[in-house]
């Protein structure tokens, strides 16, 4: 019971992690039809951000400020990329679809090897609070404490962007833009600051992940973004474009199948397993759990 | 005075060369009836006056061109557009679509709700949910809630049972008082009791502009250019 127990908590921690990623993908596919592959160049910015700003800038505060500061840092850093990404890369190719796949699988390749060019191919240590690497005792079962972290952001994170979504007059453009972006224009709304706003708020949620992601890990490196990235697709899409909840419960199934597959069958299934049910999925709902609403 | 006019407009749709050189006016203070077979470029018409389609050719609006500026630019010089299918935003509220649609404070909801009473009655429903009827009455409103001076509505009245024809025919009644509208319609009866002014597009072209009475009048007219007794 204590092994199901630590596996499901896993199982969870890891899913939250994709659907921090999973979020921006599918807001920015749904109202801009954009398939973002450097979405993972943004986790990395966030991840690598945070690092080097909590050794260099925050380095003589203790472990918990400087953890904190540097994540502030990661997540404004992958923000402003992902804005800038949005106006320099995105905006000129609006409606080209194929260049702007090109451009982004481009930028996604450039953007390792830059970071590989700076860093190295290393992995890298990332410090974190002595409590997360502590373990708190449900059922028998020793739970790293960082899951809990992992699965307490995910979920602020999903109620902060439904209340964004549901409240706020963006939210309101996004949503309707995700389901007739020619008709919002024809509104008189220039759909095109909404398109900013939905990259930048990828980009923050994204480098979230990136700060989780080295908690998780204990480490970052380089690729970190690309890996993590594949089934923030899979997600996407089992999930239905451009819906936050479908992203979510998607999330927590890919994260759950994974663990319990690569546990009671055998390791490395799991990732076999994702991708059977993407399969699964497609053939009975081609749309996914959810889509066309962002929801 | 014509608070609209076209000249020389051309659009292409892939291979087909829908509109070829179009060129009426709109007057101001009235209804201009759009009116056509179908597939002769009406709805292209509309949507090439606020570059849903990309077109070549002059729009004036107000005195000014329009013809540069990107959709929601020309949107918001005051004009509104009521789609022919429409295009309802299904997952938002009746109220969220009302709001949408509104560019400043001076949302004009009680003229919506005083023409449209269900729209205050559904305000919480999704759009998606709602009649065709229903649907069509939110598009006009959507257009309503801000104080417009040209309205271009495309086919208010397709598919929609008799006595909603009729409300919708009331409606584009009383916004006449207040708007310009450019309508496309293919009920005559509807043209017949909103329209002071018809302009015919046939094969691209404008084949007819002139008085709506003198042309709905003229029975062969009406015949050779829409193919209706």
């Amino acid at each position: 019971m204590s092994t199901f127990i630590l596996l499901t908590i896993t199982g969870l921690g890891l899913g939250a992690m994709y659907f921090l990623i999973a979020s921006g993908l599918s807001l920015i596919y749904g109202l801009m039809g954009v398939l973002n592959f450097a979405h993972g160049t943004f986790l990395t910015v966030g991840a690598y951000a945070s690092w080097w700003t909590s050794a260099h800038w925050f380095g003589g505060l203790g472990v918990l400020p400087r953890f904190l500061l540097g994540a502030v840092c990661g997540l404004v850093a992958g923000g402003l990329f992902a804005a800038l990404v949005e106006l320099v890369l995105i905006r000129p190719l609006y409606q080209r679809h194929i260049e702007q796949v090109l451009v982004t699988v481009g930028l996604s390749l450039a953007f390792v090897a830059l970071v590989q060019g700076i860093w190295g191919p290393a992995l890298r240590t990332y410090v974190v609070p002595g409590w997360l690497h502590r373990t708190t005792t449900v059922g028998g079962a020793h739970i790293p404490n960082d899951r809990w972290l992992e699965i307490a952001t995910a979920l602020a994170v999903l109620a902060l962007l439904q209340l964004f979504l549901r409240r706020t007059r963006y939210g309101l453009i996004i949503r309707a833009g995700v389901e007739n972006r020619a008709m919002v224009t024809a509104l008189g709304i220039d759909v095109r600051r909404a398109f900013t706003l939905v990259f930048a708020l990828g980009g923050v949620v994204a480098a979230l992940a990136g700060v989780l992601g080295g908690v998780y890990f204990d480490t970052i490196d380089p690729n970190q973004g690309t890996s993590l990235l594949i089934f923030a697709f899979i997600v996407v899409v089992i999930g239905g474009l451009g819906s936050l909840t479908g992203s979510a419960v998607a999330a927590v199934v890919v994260g759950l199948l994974q663990q319990y597959v690569n546990y009671y069958a055998s390791s490395g299934i799991g990732d076999m397993a994702v991708i059977l049910l993407l399969g699964l999925v497609l053939l009975a709902r081609p749309r996914g759990l959810a889509g066309t609403f962002a929801t | 005075m014509s608070l609209l006019s076209v000249r020389g407009l051309h659009v292409y749709l892939g291979q087909s060369h829908v509109l070829q050189g179009v060129e009426f006016d709109v007057p101001e203070g009235a209804v201009t009836a759009l009116l056509g077979r179908n597939g002769v470029g009406k709805t292209t018409t509309l949507r090439s006056i606020v570059r849903l389609v990309s077109h070549h050719g002059d729009v004036q609006y107000a005195g000014a061109s329009i013809s540069s500026l990107p959709t929601h630019r020309i949107i918001q010089r005051g004009i509104a557009y009521v789609p022919e299918d429409r295009e309802v935003f299904a997952g938002l509220t009746v109220a969220e679509n009302l709001r949408l649609a509104v560019r400043n404070g001076d949302a004009r909801y009680d003229l919506v709700h005083d023409l449209f009473p269900e729209l205050r009655e559904r305000a919480q429903q999704r759009a998606g949910t709602l009649s065709g009827g229903q649907q069509q009455m939110l598009t006009i409103g959507r257009a309503l809630v801000n104080d417009n001076r040209l309205l271009l509505v495309d086919e208010p009245t397709k598919g929609l049972a008799p006595a909603l024809v009729t409300e919708v025919a009331k409606a584009l009644e009383r916004i006449r008082d207040r708007t310009t509208v450019l309508l496309v319609e293919q009920n005559l009866g509807v043209v017949r009791k909103v329209a002071e002014h018809v302009v015919v597009l046939d094969q691209g072209r404008v084949a007819h502009a002139g008085p709506a009475g003198a042309f709905l009048e003229d029975r062969s007219l009406v015949h050779r250019l829409l193919g209706v007794a």
